[in-house]
């Protein structure tokens, strides 16, 4: 049995602060509260390999559970047991497994079994249709859905994995897949900054430098054509969709302070003013998920710190705490999905640091203490935050697990930054 | 007739002769025609007027030289004054960490545009905001507006028209020093200021 187990090694992602997990360890120091311990067998047939090594990472990168791929033939023959006809289940139970996922390639995908080991038996079976391009991006990301509702099967919550990542790279706007795979750019021209999504992941929202100022721009992904919303001139930064699509907050700066004002996001109607910051600048604005209210960050105070308000300005409250004897600088907030924790940075011995913040007791969790970290945005399932760091040299994206602290790094060119994580990517594009 | 009456006759005819005879030998000889040689007459002219010629160049090229000269002088004297306005107005201004206030330094430098922009009315600026690495690179777009706008206020509250001046920021997108220590950070937090009309010719202050 510890043959077995050595000859098996869990699915590893490069990180930097991975110091606790192990491969060859599984049956040996499970123990129970931390996390399940997943099986994925390989698959044969057409882009087997392909699908079992997205699908192994994706349920990886998840941090929901722990990976384990047997490596061999003989670990598979003893994962299969029972003449190749179901999963040895006695043996990954004494293992710690808690599930096996079985895949196997059809004509028109995979049909995934996955077993329930405590009880014995398949616990959920389906065919998952593919694009016919085996790692075309509709195929990937048809993929990572397979994943996401593997993971829901296991674990009761649906992964992120089917969604992207738009951040700016060389002064242009990029978006990349969840798993890094698939980056592209989606501007040219001049500067552009802070891209938004739309809540349907079809359009981007971004800040573009124009001549007489900066103004907010919106890509349409299905078809590649971008507009501007703003007049030309002035200060037009870090826009934001309302929840139902139908409006886009930004900060507008003229000669008075830089204020939040609402726009219709598809006409050019009236733009509402949110904010009324004497002068102050008031920028980077964050729906709550019900769309109901805002977390902004305000030098309002004298230095950048977070506040949240009601979507037409009232109510408004200085969310970080106040610290004794320093200058705070705490800036760019993120609400979380379940409406229950804001993330932004904040500067800690000179550099900045992810915070979260729980809105209901104020309590703070620093979730990074290597380099600078700076611009966090939540995944559509809560459970991670991509941030910008030059932990390891240069600027890079990183995916930060929020209860753990686990991270990953998402790109591989320098100067990444200013991430923002879409909402998951129903139907293939 | 008279003895007397003939020897008056004869006297008087004796004098006319003589007389005759001593004008006619006071006559001129009538001079001969004379004879010009035109080959040596168009040679001398020729170098009479060569050499007038040449003085005259040479009057000429010494008066080009030395106007030149002087032209050249202040020629090079009002360009260097030009320069010096021109310099004068798009001095950039600096700022401390995260504000937007205007230090002593920096109001000499705001005050001395004053009187150029003054003797210059069609001038027009554009003045563009930018700030150190170290802020949320969203925010620093925000305090690079701020730091534009506080110049701007302070120039037309001491009488240069609104209009004349426009705004703008690049946050930290556009360092002027690459870097990540005090010397750099100290010159990017700064704004620059950028002829944008009636910059062709311009006048010194009076």
């Amino acid at each position: 049995m510890l043959a077995v187990a050595a000859m098996v090694s869990t699915a590893k992602c490069a990180t930097a602060q991975d110091t606790t997990r192990k491969g060859v360890r599984i049956g040996l120091t499970y123990q129970p509260g931390t996390k399940p311990v997943v099986v994925v067998l390989p698959i044969s047939g057409v882009a087997g390999d392909s699908i079992a090594g997205i699908l192994s990472r994706d349920l990886d990168f998840s941090d929901r559970v722990e990976v384990v791929t047997p490596t061999s033939a003989v670990a598979f023959d003893a994962a299969r047991g029972n003449g190749g006809r179901a999963p040895n289940y006695g043996l990954w139970k004494t293992l710690g497994g808690a599930a096996v996922v079985e895949g196997s390639v059809t004509a028109a995908g995979v049909l995934i079994n996955v077993h329930d080991v405590g009880q014995a038996r398949i616990a959920e079976a389906r065919e998952f249709p593919l694009p016919s391009t085996p790692l075309s991006g509709d195929w990937r990301m048809a993929l990572h859905g397979l994943s996401d509702e593997v993971l829901r099967w296991i674990s009761g919550t649906r992964g992120s994995a089917q969604s992207r990542v738009a951040y700016v790279r060389d002064k242009q706007i990029h978006i990349v897949d969840s798993d890094g795979a698939e980056d592209r750019v989606v501007t040219q021209g001049s500067t552009a900054l802070s891209p938004a999504w739309h809540p349907k992941a079809q359009y981007i929202a971004y800040s573009k430098f124009g001549e007489r100022g900066t103004e907010i721009h919106i890509a349409d992904l299905s078809n590649g054509s971008t507009r501007r919303l703003t007049a030309a001139g002035g200060l037009n930064i870090t826009p934001e969709w309302s929840p139902d699509g139908q409006w886009i907050v930004y900060a507008h700066g003229a000669e008075d302070g830089t204020d939040l004002v609402m726009a219709g996001a598809l006409d050019t109607g009236p733009v509402r003013k949110i904010t009324v910051g004497k002068g102050t600048d008031n920028t980077s604005p964050s729906f709550s998920p019900d769309g109901r209210r805002l977390a902004f960050t305000s030098g309002r105070s004298g230095h950048p710190e977070i506040y949240v308000m009601d979507t037409d300005g009232a109510n408004a409250e200085l969310l970080t705490p106040f610290q004794f004897g320093e200058t705070s600088y705490r800036s760019g907030p993120s609400w979380s999905p379940d409406g229950r924790r804001v993330a932004f940075q904040s500067r800690i011995d000179g550099r900045f640091q992810i915070v979260t913040i729980n809105l209901r007791d104020r309590g703070m969790k620093q979730l990074t203490n290597e380099g600078s970290n700076e611009d966090p945005s939540w995944s559509p399932d809560g459970r991670h935050i991509v941030i910008a760091s030059n932990r390891s040299g240069s600027k890079q994206l990183w995916v930060l697990d929020a209860e753990s602290g686990r991270a990953r790094q998402l790109t591989r060119s320098g100067g990444a930054r200013l991430a923002a994580w879409s909402p998951i990517i129903s139907g293939a594009r | 007739m008279t003895r007397r009456a003939r020897i008056v006759l004869a006297l008087a005819a004796a004098i006319f002769a003589v007389t005759a005879s001593a004008c006619k030998k006071k006559q001129p000889p009538v001079p001969p025609a004379p004879e010009i040689n035109q080959d040596s007459l168009a040679a001398a002219e020729r170098v009479r007027a060569d050499s007038v010629t040449r003085a005259d160049a040479a009057r000429r090229d010494s008066l080009a030289r030395a106007q030149a000269a002087a032209s050249a002088e202040s020629a090079a004297r009002d360009a260097a004054r030009l320069e010096e306005v021109r310099s004068t107005l798009t001095a950039p201004v600096y700022f401390d960490y995260d504000s937007d206030g205007l230090s002593d330094e920096t109001r000499v430098a705001l005050d001395a545009k004053i009187p150029v922009l003054n003797a210059n009315p069609s001038v027009r600026l554009r003045i563009a905001g930018h700030a150190d690495e170290r802020g949320s690179d969203e925010h620093n777009l925000a305090l690079g507006q701020r730091r534009a706008a506080a110049a701007k206020r302070y120039l037309s509250q001491r009488g240069i028209a609104d209009s004349r001046i426009e705004i703008i920021s690049f946050g930290e997108e556009r360092p002027a020093m690459e870097g990540s220590d005090e010397s750099a950070w100290s010159q990017n937090r700064r704004d620059e200021f950028e002829i944008t009309a009636g910059g062709d010719r311009l006048n010194p202050p009076s």
